[in-house]
């Protein structure tokens, strides 16, 4: 149970950070841009395990 | 007006992608520390007095594999007499306790009984820190001759990568006794641990198991505590200890340092000194350090303040009467802090034989108070590049 809540989990970071790193490549406005690839770092570390 | 917005389109790709290979260079570095603090091996010297080393999951087998499959130093000195267990690293963000375990197994030699320790107990949570407040992730100490020694800065709990995700809110088993949802993360708010629970709470089954089959009737487990905290500087004992920890408590603040000694709540369940002691009838002892760094009105929060223990912001405090501790100029240094359990350990034994003559637990080699204190944490880590290497195993 503990390790299907785990994947579950892991498969909603990694569908959130597709959105994140999409509206960062669809931002109109450069400061919005950015603040996609701010919110995206914990999401990436986390995917790749390391934080 | 074509032209500005033609100008627009075209710059902006190019920031767009300066702006990402700057996001790729922030999460590679931070991405590599993160992974270098994760895997880093802490080496340790097997002391004169070590005779095997063993992995929790000899206990527990189902431990086998995980990040809490910890070292079980065994000091077994032949004789009969008591068996008394160590753990360190309960809260790897107090590293006074894991650097006292460790300065056990590197220099103790057990004359009489036997002596089990955990230098990380909870190995999960010395591989991160916590999130937001800065720690550094390493801290170093220097060895007999010079050589510097590095080792890991933790956390309270376990980190998150190994154990994820927490519950709503932590039902600790089996008092079903309602506790903060990371502290299912915490290894001293998980005994007396159960089978096929989360990571900490397998642990802590793994070390019960231990206990058990290694009839344990002691248990040290240190700790270290902000100065805005009230347990602090005493033994907080289960009633099998109290005799042993108020004869000590009495010994040692006449002979080296202030220390008292307090009861284990019954209403607070999952610590230590209370479900140990109640499951097994195993004498537990805590043993509580003053430590700034963990104080909420520290300063600049680095390697300085860990191991100096000096801090202005905490010793206004002071000044405002807002501690429970006393805090100086000369701070609360690591060497005093290790020197305060490793002397209250010897202490313990030394009574505890006293009192239980056909239980004996004699001890020798322990660094004491006053030598740490005049000479540092030096002379009392060993250097592993000067040791044999299959005196060398890895944390």
């Amino acid at each position: 149970m503990q390790a299907l809540v785990s994947l579950c989990y892991y498969a909603a970071v990694l569908y959130f950070a597709i959105l994140l790193f999409w509206g960062f490549l669809r931002a109109k406005d450069f400061q919005r841009g950015v603040l996609y690839l701010v919110v995206l770092m914990p999401f990436v570390l986390r995917i790749l395990r390391l934080k | 007006m074509a032209h500005t917005a033609d100008a627009t389109v075209n710059r902006f790709p190019v920031s767009r992608l300066i702006a990402f290979l700057v996001f790729v260079a922030v999460v590679a570095t931070a991405g590599v520390q993160f992974y270098q603090h994760r895997n880093f091996r802490e080496p340790v010297v097997l002391g004169p007095g070590v005779t095997e080393v063993k992995r929790l999951s000899d206990y527990y087998p189902a431990l086998k594999g995980t990040v809490n499959d910890c070292n079980i130093y065994v000091m077994d000195s032949g004789q009969p007499g008591a068996t008394f267990l160590i753990i360190g690293g309960t809260h790897p963000e107090e590293p006074g306790g894991n650097i006292a375990a460790l300065t056990i197994v590197e220099n103790a030699q057990v004359k009489q009984g036997k002596l089990l320790v955990a230098i990380h107990a909870n190995r999960s949570a010395s591989t991160v820190t916590r999130p937001g407040d800065a720690y550094p992730l390493f801290f170093h100490l220097k060895a007999e001759d010079g050589a510097v020694r590095r080792f890991r800065m933790g956390d309270r709990w376990a980190n998150p990568l190994d154990s994820w995700p927490d519950p709503e809110v932590y039902l600790h088993y089996p008092t079903r006794q309602m506790l903060a949802y990371m502290d299912v993360r915490n290894l001293n708010r998980t005994w007396p641990g159960r089978p096929g629970g989360l990571l900490v709470e397998q642990t802590c089954y793994g070390f019960i198991e231990l206990m058990r089959q290694e009839k344990v009737a002691g248990m040290f487990d240190f700790h270290e505590a902000e100065l805005e905290y009230p347990v602090i500087s005493t033994i907080v004992a289960h009633e099998t200890a109290a005799p042993v920890a108020a004869m000590v408590s009495m010994m040692l603040t006449a002979e080296a340092f202030p220390i008292g000694m307090e009861y284990s709540p019954k209403a607070l369940h999952g610590l230590s000194h209370r479900e140990i002691g109640d499951a097994l009838g195993v004498a537990v002892f805590e043993p509580e350090a003053p430590e700034p760094f963990l104080d909420r009105v520290r300063g600049a929060t680095g390697e300085e303040l860990l191991l100096t223990g000096k801090d202005e912001f905490v010793q206004k405090a002071g000044e405002h009467k807002l501690l429970y501790e006393k805090i100086t100029p000369a701070g609360w240094p690591i060497n005093q802090r290790v020197g305060r359990h490793d002397t209250t350990f010897s202490k313990v034994a030394e009574i505890w034989t006293q009192m239980n003559p056909d239980k004996p637990l004699v001890v020798e080699g322990v660094p004491q108070y006053d030598e740490l204190v005049a000479q540092g944490l030096s002379p009392f880590l060993r250097d592993p590049a000067e040791a044999a290497p299959d005196k060398v195993v890895y944390e």
